[in-house]
């Protein structure tokens, strides 16, 4: 057994003196303090005890505990609590004065640091009255406590002067010989300074401040609040903003179609990836593709912008002709389906396109054949043969969706022809094992067949020197980034654009005529010919580079095909196509722990969402907020009634609310007249600069991020209301009712700005929230303007309307019953419509739903007592607490309704206390 | 938090009657109400207690050596992953990666309350990893699937996925 130390560490006292004390064999070894004797550890940690076994102890309290108990003095409880009290109590506090007295010499800071923790010793050994901490003999415990302020005792203006018990404790144990050869070896008589170079290799300690604001190991929504600090200017600033008031000019007008660049105007084009239109979107699609372009789409427009969006059904290629065959219709019955389930599932989801087109149409004939033949004519294209299985039982070219066979490189047996789905390899069809015609089940034979293909190493320097150019300017996601680099570090290798089907754009190539366009090649140009079949003045947008911004949006497994193979069509083109400028590419959204399976039903997909009851504005919300942006993320249904619950009806929804009852109860729905006072400013700065935040994050598409910003703002809101409390000071005098006219009309001009910053996320509670206040429809693009103005837009005297509560609360029991439905358990045969748990049918207005459960009480005087409320408030936490914490445990049932009585009845009391109506609030669902 | 940790591990020793905590200070720290003595401060302080009264030795480790690992990591749990910022977290779990590569558990084959409650602190981490991360520290990510299947240990934290599961099909190619 060896224990390494070294030199000036404090934590080596305790560990070199444990051992004098116990006297356990064990040999010592003076190492640097740079060593890296811990194998696993990456920062070199002293002391260390390399154990019998091989182990390594780098916790000096562990080494001093084992080193006890080795020696027959297991550790006690009490000494357990003294060693972690040490350990996580003491040793932040010593860090902080050591810190102080030995790098800035301010060893006069050492005793207010350390403060604290004197008084819990001196407290606990004046109490017990024992020499010891533990009791009538030395433990682990004192000799930890002991080296831990030993160096702060030896050498600076600490002195314990009045804490007569600790400093009996500290000197009894000081002058154990175990001790005193322990400093003498580790700090040598040098005191304080022998440890600087030690001090000077550690971390600087973190204020409890900068702690709380960046945790790692916390929900960030919920620790966000942490203050930040509002200097003098930023509150002037804030004020004087908010004193402007409303812009005279109109507000962004409605939409003209067609809309067409105009000169002098940011004019954005956003496309979202086309969706394939043989199956029904998941909310994977939902939230990579359409939902996050609609979001930008909308806020542009807010932030009065030209935009126009445009999407449409991809509906080409061969898992259509497969599906038809499926389902016994033509390819083209299939898409006319799936288009219209497409249309129906994003209207319900509110994706406000301005034109939801598809790829099956003469324009897309048209435009495709026009590109396809300026490549031919500029030598872009050529030509090649390739082997391919073709089925002779069935008469055709198999595609590689068609053939299953085993893997060549995992033996796999259900590998495709394009991909196995086991080893994730790529798979040239013609290499699988024993293939399979998958529609037959007969071997195919190989066969050679002429095709074309796009030169992609002719066109390679040429993209890279737009991609350098794009990527330097405009907003690519990291992930689109570095997808289209390791393609390019690869080399570009020739692309095949024909394929052997009917179910295509045809090839119009007198040698290819029995072909259609690969998908890869004729989808994207669905872009183009979908705005083609919006306006006949679609070239205004696709060949006006000048003009024109254009923004993709897609889940990452895409971005190839629009930052390196499309842009290479139409540099080939050569017919000043307008480029991405834009790339925005998110992550995977997982679910549950399960795979998502249309087959076994598993998920959610796009046209169950309705039937959940869950409103539309919801389901945005969550997965906005669980939006895959930056890293993967995953759907849970516990997750989302947790949001829901917590965020949109604790947070956003409460402080709305309460802001518009105040108004309504107090002021007879009128905003009353608001003095800021330093308070108040220190507030709209607050807030400004979360708006601040929210634009520049928007700016940059950081959708998930930017949504954090509203949420604070709720959370900043909810505190100022708590603080301020407007329903006691509006029972006060003059000053008092003045006061809470300025804190209401202060929360309800926030409420007005949330509604602003929501409406890109959830339109439909963003409108009634503005119809609720009565807002004037220029607070919109005045708030958003520039860096973003909280202005005051709802003055003095403005006449809110009728306020009702905007959020409903997703129970537990409501959502176990979803996620069974979705997990797959469900027999194919249930109707699918049924809704069993489901209140209110969801539809796109019913975001509004009136739900009582957050309705703040306002009603007549009874005894107010602020003192019992005092108490009953911390009961209702407590209890509050209680049964949370039991839901969570998935405790009997009958626990917690006995548990969730008690809190009731706690409620009703506070209420009485508080000179509230003590009615509680109806129970949901029975609608008022 | 630490009281739902406490809870859980309440359950998952078998207690059929919940013990009452209240907190002390701003980190809330947990204090049980001892009727044998004066109260007892501080989560691993606790937990230590709870595994004692309910015949559990075991969970503490069952040789001198075992008994300090598992201490040490209960005090890493309490001190450097409760404290530690969006930086170090990275070194925390290579290091525990590094630690785990020839290890079951953190005391070594065996199971005990430090890997009980280093999945309770490090729960939060693991749900904020990217899959690409959690397939970076394999050692962790096996060891902490492990923990939240050990019977009776998850209770009040949802599981995590740990591998890859797609919900887009790569079209297209």
């Amino acid at each position: 057994m060896n224990l390494f130390v070294s030199e000036g560490n404090p934590h080596c006292l305790k560990a070199l003196a444990a051992l004098e004390a116990t006297g356990v064999q064990c040999g010592v070894q003076f190492v640097n303090q740079d060593e890296r004797v811990v194998p696993f550890l990456s920062r070199p940690t002293l002391p260390a005890l390399a154990l019998p076994s091989g182990q390594y102890l780098f916790s000096s309290n562990a080494i001093c505990r084992y080193l006890f108990e080795v020696n027959g003095q297991e550790c006690s409880e009490l000494c357990d609590q003294w060693l972690e009290w040490e350990a996580t109590v003491l040793q932040p506090a010593l860090q902080q004065a050591l810190h102080m007295a030995v790098l800035q010499g301010k060893s006069s800071e050492v005793s207010k640091a350390l403060q604290g923790p004197i008084n819990v010793l001196e407290q606990s050994l004046s109490k017990r009255n024992a020499p010891y901490l533990t009791g009538d003999s030395v433990s682990a415990a004192d000799l930890v406590l002991w080296a831990g302020f030993f160096p702060v005792l030896s050498d600076s203006s600490l002195t314990l002067g009045e804490h007569k018990s600790l400093k009996a404790w500290f000197d009894r144990v000081a002058a154990m010989t175990a001790c005193q050869s322990a400093a003498q070896k580790v700090l040598q008589g040098k005191g304080l300074q022998g440890m600087k170079s030690y001090m000077q290799k550690q971390p600087a300690p973190q204020s409890s401040q900068c702690r709380e604001t960046q945790p790692c190991n916390s929900n960030s929504a919920e620790e966000e609040g942490g203050e930040r600090v509002v200097s003098e200017e930023e509150m002037e600033a804030a004020a004087l903003t908010w004193s402007k008031g409303l812009n005279t000019c109109p507000p962004a007008t409605k939409k003209q179609h067609p809309i067409l660049p105009q000169e002098g105007k940011r004019n954005v084009l956003v496309t979202s990836a086309l969706p394939y239109v043989n199956n029904v979107p998941h909310l994977g699609n939902i939230i990579g593709c359409v939902l996050s372009a609609d979001v930008f789409s909308r806020y542009g427009h807010l932030r009065g912008w030209n935009m126009l969006f445009v999407c449409g059904t991809d509906e080409y290629g061969t898992a259509t002709e497969n599906k038809a065959r499926e389902e016994g219709l033509t390819p083209q019955q299939i898409c006319d389906k799936y288009h219209a389930v497409h249309s129906s599932i994003y209207k319900w989801f509110q994706i406000d396109f301005d034109y939801f087109g598809r790829t099956t149409t003469e324009k897309q004939t048209e435009i495709a054949q026009d590109i396809f033949w300026r490549l031919h004519e500029r030598g872009f294209l050529i030509e090649d043969t390739v082997e391919q299985l073709r089925c002779e039982n069935c008469q055709r070219f198999l595609a590689d969706r068609f053939v299953e066979g085993i893997c060549p490189h995992c033996s796999y047996p259900e590998a495709r022809g394009d991909q196995c789905d086991k080893c994730g390899r790529l798979i040239n069809a013609v290499d699988l094992r024993e293939p399979q015609c998958k529609v037959c089940r007969q071997t195919p034979v190989i066969r050679s067949s002429k095709h074309l293909f796009l030169d992609l190493p002719k066109l390679e320097s040429q993209l890279e020197q737009w991609l350098e150019k794009s990527t330097s300017t405009g907003d690519w996601t990291a992930n689109a980034k570095q997808i289209t680099r390791s393609w390019l570090r690869d080399g570009l290798k020739p692309r095949c654009i024909t394929r052997d089907l009917q179910w295509g754009t045809p090839v119009p190539h007198a040698d290819f005529k029995e072909k259609v366009f690969y998908v890869w090649f004729d989808a994207p140009i669905g872009y183009l010919s979908i705005t083609a079949n919006y306006t006949s003045k679609w070239e205004k947008w696709w060949k006006n580079p000048h003009q024109v911004e254009l923004y993709n949006f897609m889940a990452k497994d895409n971005v190839p095909f629009h930052s390196v193979v499309f842009p290479c069509s139409l540099l080939g083109a050569q017919d000043n196509y307008t480029l991405v400028n834009h790339l925005i590419a998110t992550e995977y959204l997982n679910y549950e722990d399960t795979k998502f399976s249309k087959s076994r039903g598993v998920g959610v997909f796009g046209d169950m969402a309705k039937d959940t009851g869950i409103p539309s504005d919801v389901w945005r919300f969550y997965l906005l907020y669980v939006r895959p942006e930056g890293q993967d993320s995953a759907f849970s249904w516990a997750d989302m009634a947790l949001k829901n619950n917590s965020e949109l009806l604790n947070n956003l929804g409460n402080f709305i609310n309460r802001a518009g009852m105040f108004v309504t109860k107090f002021f007879e729905g009128c905003v009353p007249v608001m003095e800021l006072q330093e308070e108040d400013k220190k507030l709209l700065a607050l807030v400004s600069w979360e708006l601040q935040q929210y634009i520049q994050l928007m700016d940059k598409i950081k959708i998930r991020d930017a949504l954090k910003h509203i949420l604070n703002i709720s959370r900043h809101g909810n505190q100022y209301i708590q603080v301020n409390e407007p329903w006691k000071k509006i029972k006060g005098g003059d000053s008092e009712r003045q006061r809470a006219g300025t804190v209401t009309g202060v929360s309800v001009n926030i409420a007005c700005l949330l509604s602003v910053m929501l409406s890109p996320y959830m339109p439909a509670v963003s409108q009634t929230i503005r119809d609720q206040l009565n807002a004037p429809p220029s607070c919109i693009n005045t708030m958003l303007e520039d860096n973003g103005t909280f202005v005051c837009s709802l003055s003095a005297g403005h006449r809110i309307g009728a306020v009702s509560p905007l959020f409903q609360k997703l129970e537990a029991d409501q959502i176990e019953t979803l996620k069974k439905k979705f997990g797959g358990q469900q027999p194919e045969d249930e109707p699918p419509k049924k809704k069993t748990t489901v209140r209110n049918a969801a539809s796109a207005q019913s975001a509004a739903v009136p739900a009582p459960a957050v309705a703040v009480e306002v009603g007549t005087v009874n005894q107010v007592d602020p003192e019992k409320a005092k108490q009953l408030t911390q009961a209702v936490a407590e209890q509050g607490e209680k049964v949370r914490a039991l839901k969570a445990q998935k405790a009997e049932k009958a626990v917690i309704t006995a548990e969730v009585t008690k809190l009731l009845d706690l409620k009703k009391q506070l209420a009485l206390a508080e000179g509230k109506n003590p009615e509680p609030a109806p129970q949901k669902g029975k609608k008022k | 938090m630490a009281l739902r940790e406490l809870s859980s591990l309440e359950k998952y020793l078998g207690q059929k009657k919940a013990n009452k905590y209240s907190t002390q200070g701003d980190k809330k720290v947990p204090v049980l109400q001892n009727n044998n003595g004066p109260p007892l401060v501080g989560l691993v302080t606790i937990a230590c207690h709870l595994a004692k009264e309910a015949k559990r030795p075991e969970l503490l480790g069952d040789t001198a050596e075992s008994r300090a690992v598992v201490q040490q990591w209960l005090e890493y749990r309490v001190t450097k992953l409760d404290s530690c910022t969006k930086e170090d977290i990275k070194t925390v779990l290579k290091d525990l990666n590094l630690y785990l590569q020839d290890k079951v558990y953190l005391a070594g084959n065996q199971f005990t309350l430090a890997d009980v409650f280093m999945y309770y602190g490090i729960h939060p981490v693991i749900v904020d990893l990217a899959i690409q991360d959690r397939e970076q520290y394999v050692n962790v990510t096996r060891w902490f699937d492990h923990i939240q299947r050990y019977p009776g240990v998850r209770h009040h934290l949802p599981p995590v996925a740990v591998l890859r599961n797609r919900i887009y099909t790569s079209r297209h190619h």
